[in-house]
């Protein structure tokens, strides 16, 4: 045993050196047009060995280590703490995530525009990750281009506005509604396929879109992309200094209160909020509907699905069908954010970090969900100062969750329905 | 009201069901025997729409459905159990029936998503259906736990009742007794036969158990090797010299 543990904490520190060296000890230097090779200063060489002398020591003593941390009195006591009843518990959450929303409604009054500007992003990535979790989470289908939707919804947005003098609230469900039916659309081809074959299809799927955004530059400006997207209005009213729409009239002049740039960072953060709210109550509510079932009981066992007499065809069109029509929603949102978008937004990188997000959170769970994406999100803006080494943190969180959470943050616990028993 | 006419089933080189001919009238139980590997399970297959007969004929209800797809027949009322119990083992017992009323919900989104008084009422409905199943098997005290916590018996008895809140006409039970003690043999033949009695159901069986399908079939169809080797009432197969050669080999 004694002998086993030190052998493993050998290799843990081998290992911890061999990926660290190379990556924070050695520099590449150019000199003139040659690139040299350099060692690092002395004191992160040193910092390395100390990290892996860490590693070594913590590895030999983990069992006892864990045990010291098992017996604190806190940890204990949750872990000999009953488990509520599922009622009561559905009430409190309930009750919790009401005064969650509410305490966002009026966060932004009080912030700063950078901060809601984030959070407009979080926002955005919640309903995505919700409607991924759809695809993935419920019916149990690996889609690796669902950043094609994403850029299906904001397309629609861009280009309707500039040819055809769209306004936001008309062009969000036509962009939505359309990336509907592009899921539609993929779906019928990709019934047959399971697991991996689907994924690497969808993987293909997304970068068509992207690769055909990029070239068909007489309608979509290739990789220039489209500027001038027009910002949401509130009947009628414009958030800029000016307005630009015909008929319509000005924000700060109808309630005659100084323009404010804020007032249009705070109108899209509240209409992402909106919208989040409504995505995850709509698709809470498909989650109990015979829909929903359907979709995990061909999760659970195609087989029996079908000999139950449910059509794998609509089952699956349909989950496809609804996480696309969401990734679009959110998609609109995102190109009336950003006033300008490029096909360069929606590389394969956007499925990957969404779908890591669901990953993150617990398939199938929405609270995990959402929690998932404001972490995913929020880390790497608070972590600027680390950024070149920002893939290798989310890398080395998705290994470590792996290992300890398999199931995600929050994993899905089922709402079921219960038979009450009728005396 | 079912008729196979000379049902063939061929994987490549292998002719796994040959020629089989099978009829079930309205309220019987018919049941299908044979050693192992006589394509007892390939015929069902065949029946309920998994594989693509390669030959012959089946007719439900005057109907020729061979090759349809699977889900298809199933909503014509032929539904079927699995020889390995296959139940949609993260969901409770009480969704596992409410599942398998699919169809007969209002599935329309938008009557979901607003709650209209007509999709509540099918949603009442169905829980009541599977209220009186539950009942019906013995399981209605385990109705809110996951189905894939149930022992073997419960299992069995859950897939039964889910085939039947389908109401189906006709139900493919293929070795229901598999795994089952006899105290569990025994209720399973009262429930089968009741099935029939109450409930107006023909039943199709493949069984090892000899006792339970002796005791309830009222025809019997003995497979070999692909090949219909017997048919007729139990008494009948009993004594029937070939099949006595084909069970226990030549003396």
């Amino acid at each position: 045993m004694a002998a086993n543990n030190v052998r493993h904490a050998f290799f843990s520190a081998l290992i911890t050196l061999i990926i660290s060296y190379p990556i924070l000890g050695l520099n590449l230097e150019a000199q003139g047009i040659s690139v040299t090779l350099t060692g690092a200063d002395t004191s992160t060489v040193i910092a390395i060995f100390i990290a892996v002398i860490v590693v070594f020591v913590f590895q030999l003593f983990r069992e006892r280590l864990m045990d010291r941390v098992r017996e604190l009195p806190f940890l204990s006591a949750r872990a000999h703490k009953e488990p509520m009843a599922e009622n009561k518990r559905a009430k409190i959450e309930s009750w919790v995530i009401t005064g969650i929303v509410v305490l966002a409604l009026f966060w932004p009054f009080f912030v700063s525009r950078g901060a809601v500007d984030l959070a407009t992003l979080v926002l955005i990535y919640i309903m995505l990750a919700l409607g991924l979790n759809v695809v993935v989470g419920l019916a149990g289908l690996l889609d690796l281009g669902y950043v094609a939707f994403y850029a299906v919804g904001a397309y629609t947005f861009a280009l309707l506005a500039q040819y055809a003098d769209f306004s936001f609230w008309m062009a969000l469900p036509v962009g939505a509604c359309l990336a509907a039916l592009f899921g539609l659309v993929l779906g019928f081809p990709v019934l047959r396929l399971r697991g991996d074959y689907l994924a690497i299809v969808t993987l293909g799927f997304g970068e068509i879109i992207r690769i055909l955004l990029n070239n068909w530059t007489t309608l979509t400006g290739g990789p220039n992309g489209i500027g001038g997207i027009p910002d949401p209005t509130l009947f009628g009213m414009e958030f800029g200094r000016r307005v630009k729409g015909e008929g319509n009239t000005s924000f700060h002049d109808t309630f005659g209160i100084a323009y404010s740039g804020e007032h249009k960072v705070i109108f899209l953060y509240l209409i992402a909020l909106v919208l989040a709210v409504f995505t995850a109550m709509v698709i809470r509510r498909f989650m109990r509907m015979p829909v929903g079932r359907a979709w995990e009981a061909l999760r659970e066992d195609e087989i029996a699905a079908r000999s139950l007499g449910l059509s794998r065809t609509a089952v699956k069109l349909s989950a496809f069908t609804i996480g696309a029509f969401f990734a679009g929603f959110s998609g609109t949102v995102f190109a009336s954010k950003q006033g300008f978008i490029s096909p360069e937004s929606f590389v394969f990188l956007e499925s990957a970090i969404v779908l890591a997000i669901v990953v993150l959170g617990g398939m199938g769970s929405q609270i995990g969900v959402i929690l998932a994406a404001i972490a995913v999100t929020i880390l790497p803006e608070l972590a600027r100062e680390f950024s070149e080494y920002r893939m290798l943190i989310f890398g080395a969180a998705m290994v470590l969750m792996m290992v300890w959470r398999p199931q995600g943050l929050m994993p899905m616990r089922r709402i079921h329905i219960e038979l009450n028993r009728q005396e | 009201m079912l008729e196979v006419q000379n049902l063939s089933m061929r994987f490549g080189g292998l002719l796994a069901v040959d020629q089989v001919s099978l009829d079930v009238q309205e309220r019987e139980i018919v049941s299908i025997i044979g050693p192992n590997g006589a394509g007892k399970t390939t015929v069902f297959n065949c029946m309920s729409g998994f594989y693509r007969p390669t030959g012959g004929k089946i007719l439900f209800q005057g109907k020729e459905i061979q090759g349809k797809p699977d889900y298809k027949i199933s909503r014509l009322g032929m539904v079927r159990t699995f020889q390995h119990v296959r139940l949609f083992n993260s969901m409770t017992v009480v969704e596992n029936l409410l599942v398998a009323q699919h169809r007969h919900l209002n599935t329309n989104l938008i009557a979901g998503l607003l709650k209209t008084p007509n999709y509540r009422e099918r949603e009442k409905k169905s829980l009541e259906r599977a209220r009186y199943w539950l009942e019906r098997v013995g399981l209605i005290d385990l109705a809110n736990r996951e189905s894939g916590n149930l022992a073997y018996g419960q299992q069995r008895r859950l897939e039964i009742a889910r085939c039947m809140v389908t109401e189906p006409r006709l139900l493919m039970l293929d070795e229901p007794a598999a795994g089952l003690n006899p105290a569990e043999t025994k209720d399973l033949n009262q429930l089968i036969v009741s099935l029939k009695e109450d409930y107006n159901v023909s039943v199709v069986l493949i069984e090892h158990d000899m006792s339970l399908v002796m005791d309830i079939s009222d025809r019997i169809n003995v497979i070999n090797q692909g090949r219909p080797l017997a048919s007729g009432k139990p008494e009948e197969i009993r004594n029937n010299d070939d099949v006595i050669k084909a069970y226990l080999g030549e003396a």
